[in-house]
């Protein structure tokens, strides 16, 4: 029995004594896996209408000071310096040996001025990790977790911006381009840094308000007409993406480059941290890579279970599942498997052991699911 | 929760018709729920022979697989076919759906089951 009792997000209150809720322990927060109609009535909401989330478990942590474009430029893998207040930026933060810290969002706020949007499970590990660094090289920038300061709602689908457009005073949300904020603002009344930005394949918003406001946005968005939805179809849609899960594709073992995320990976930057790990992997060929699945034969491919070639007698391991499940929209079951590099190459058959079993899959292109635009 | 009279059950959520020497064998309305939205649904084939305890179907939800176990030894008698394609039919109508049926080589195997008073309070307890 775990001692610590679960954290919980100021939404909480509003949510936790419905019926049909169902509640998990996610990482130390009590976090709703699904609400009363099930995952798959969730995903399905967010690939045709829209859904609301409640991120308020992620991470925040500022980072400030005339260095700090600098010392971010030198900390993440991707690309920083030049990047203009407005922009969200998607980066990788890794070890010296290559391995992943974790994935995160940079709000490019003001000159100077930098929001550092991490995975819940990874706040306080990544919060040392930045400080660390800050002050071995980059003294005088300020670095403080904010997280207790931010909730964080994400609306997600195509009917997302018709939703929020009459909430919002003074300005239109589908004037936001992908991968930018807008800065402050006011919604339904309540003030938020609203963003352009999701974990779903589709359009959708990220809206951090204070604690206090939380329950006030939520329901307003759910009078609108959002969808609530749980941890649970975050999952299925982020997996029909193929976005990346700490943990699952990206971890201290496995760097961004096996994860398919170079773009990210900026190795002509001078220096940063992990860049002649990275840079050698590169050069040396990469040991192993994740490849998408479909199963041909019927079965649930889950993490952890083993991907085997298609040979004969005796079939080679190839590597592991990292996520799988169903995916919805195609009707079939899909997975992540971090394989062996050039093992396989899209539409070759593999074979996947479920329960003991050998269970036919086809490696396929991913995304497993784009959305139309 | 809803537990339907006349049935037995069992420690592990499965309920259990008795008609004539054949159990025909269904998850309850407990079960359904806490596995969440059913995707897939693995049954042996008519035909099988089963063992008492033997993990005989496995259900897959959304988040988690789950063994259903042979209540009873026999063989393999009737498969519900249906949820091939519709899995979650199981959601919609638990008692309502029957997975698959038993040509039972023993009813007395059946002597331990639950009633459904017994099932629901075992339910309660669980929670």
């Amino acid at each position: 029995m775990n001692d610590n009792p679960l954290k919980r997000t100021p939404l909480y209150p509003v949510y936790a004594d419905r019926s049909g809720v169902k509640l998990v322990d996610f990482g130390g927060w009590d976090m709703p896996v699904q609400f009363s109609d099930g995952i798959l009535a969730e995903h399905r909401a967010v690939r045709e209408a829209v859904g609301v989330f409640d991120v308020s478990h992620m991470g925040e942590i500022a980072v400030e000071g005339r260095d700090a474009e600098a010392f971010l430029d030198f900390l993440l893998t991707n690309r920083i310096r030049g990047a203009e207040p407005g922009r969200c930026i998607y980066s990788p933060m890794c070890r010296p040996d290559g391995g992943t810290v974790d994935d995160l969002l940079v709000y490019v706020l003001d000159d100077g001025v930098y929001l550092l949007v991490v995975n819940a499970a990874n706040t306080d590990t990544d919060f040392d990790w930045i400080s660390r660094w800050a002050d071995s090289a980059f003294p005088g920038l300020r670095v403080e977790n904010r997280s207790d300061e931010w909730a964080l709602l994400a609306l997600q689908g195509p009917g997302a911006t018709a939703l929020l457009r009459p909430l919002c005073r003074d300005f239109d949300p589908d004037g936001i381009p992908t991968y930018r904020h807008a800065g402050r603002r006011q919604v339904a009344g309540i003030e938020v840094l609203i963003s352009r930005t999701g974990y779903t394949g589709e359009d959708g918003y990220e809206l951090y308000c204070s604690p206090g406001d939380a329950g006030t946005l939520w329901t307003a968005l759910e009078d609108a007409g959002a969808a609530p939805c749980g941890l649970g179809a975050r999952d299925v849609l982020r997996l029909e993406a193929r976005l990346p899960l700490y943990g699952h594709e990206l971890s201290a073992d496995i760097s961004p480059l096996e994860a398919g995320l170079a773009p990210f990976v900026k190795l002509d930057k001078e220096d940063f941290v992990g860049r002649e790990a990275l840079a050698a992997m590169k050069a040396e060929g990469l040991p192993r890579r994740l490849y998408g699945l479909e199963m041909t034969e019927p079965g649930v491919a889950r993490e952890g279970y083993r991907v085997l070639a298609d040979d004969s007698e005796q079939p080679r391991l190839l590597g592991r599942i990292t996520s799988g499940g169903r995916s919805p929209v195609r009707g079939s079951f899909i997975a992540l498997a971090l394989l062996d590099r050039g093992s396989v190459q899209v539409g070759d058959r593999v074979q996947v052991e479920i329960r003991g079993r050998l269970r036919a899959a086809e490696v396929v292109k991913t995304p497993f699911y784009r959305r139309a635009t | 929760m809803n537990v339907k009279d006349g049935l037995k059950y069992t420690e592990s959520h499965e309920w259990i018709r008795v008609e004539g020497g054949v159990a025909v064998i269904g998850i309850t309305d407990y079960a359904q729920d806490s596995l969440g939205d059913i995707v897939y649904v693995e049954i042996p084939e008519a035909g099988t022979e089963v063992t008492k305890g033997d993990e005989a179907v496995n259900i897959e939800s959304v988040k988690v697989a789950e063994a259903v176990y042979a209540p009873v030894s026999g063989t393999v008698k009737d498969v519900n076919a249906a949820l091939e394609d519709e899995p979650e039919l199981i959601n919609q109508d638990a008692f309502g759906t029957f997975i698959y049926s038993i040509a039972m080589n023993d009813p007395s195997e059946l002597d331990g089951a639950m009633d459904a008073a017994a099932y629901r309070a075992f339910v309660e307890s669980a929670d």
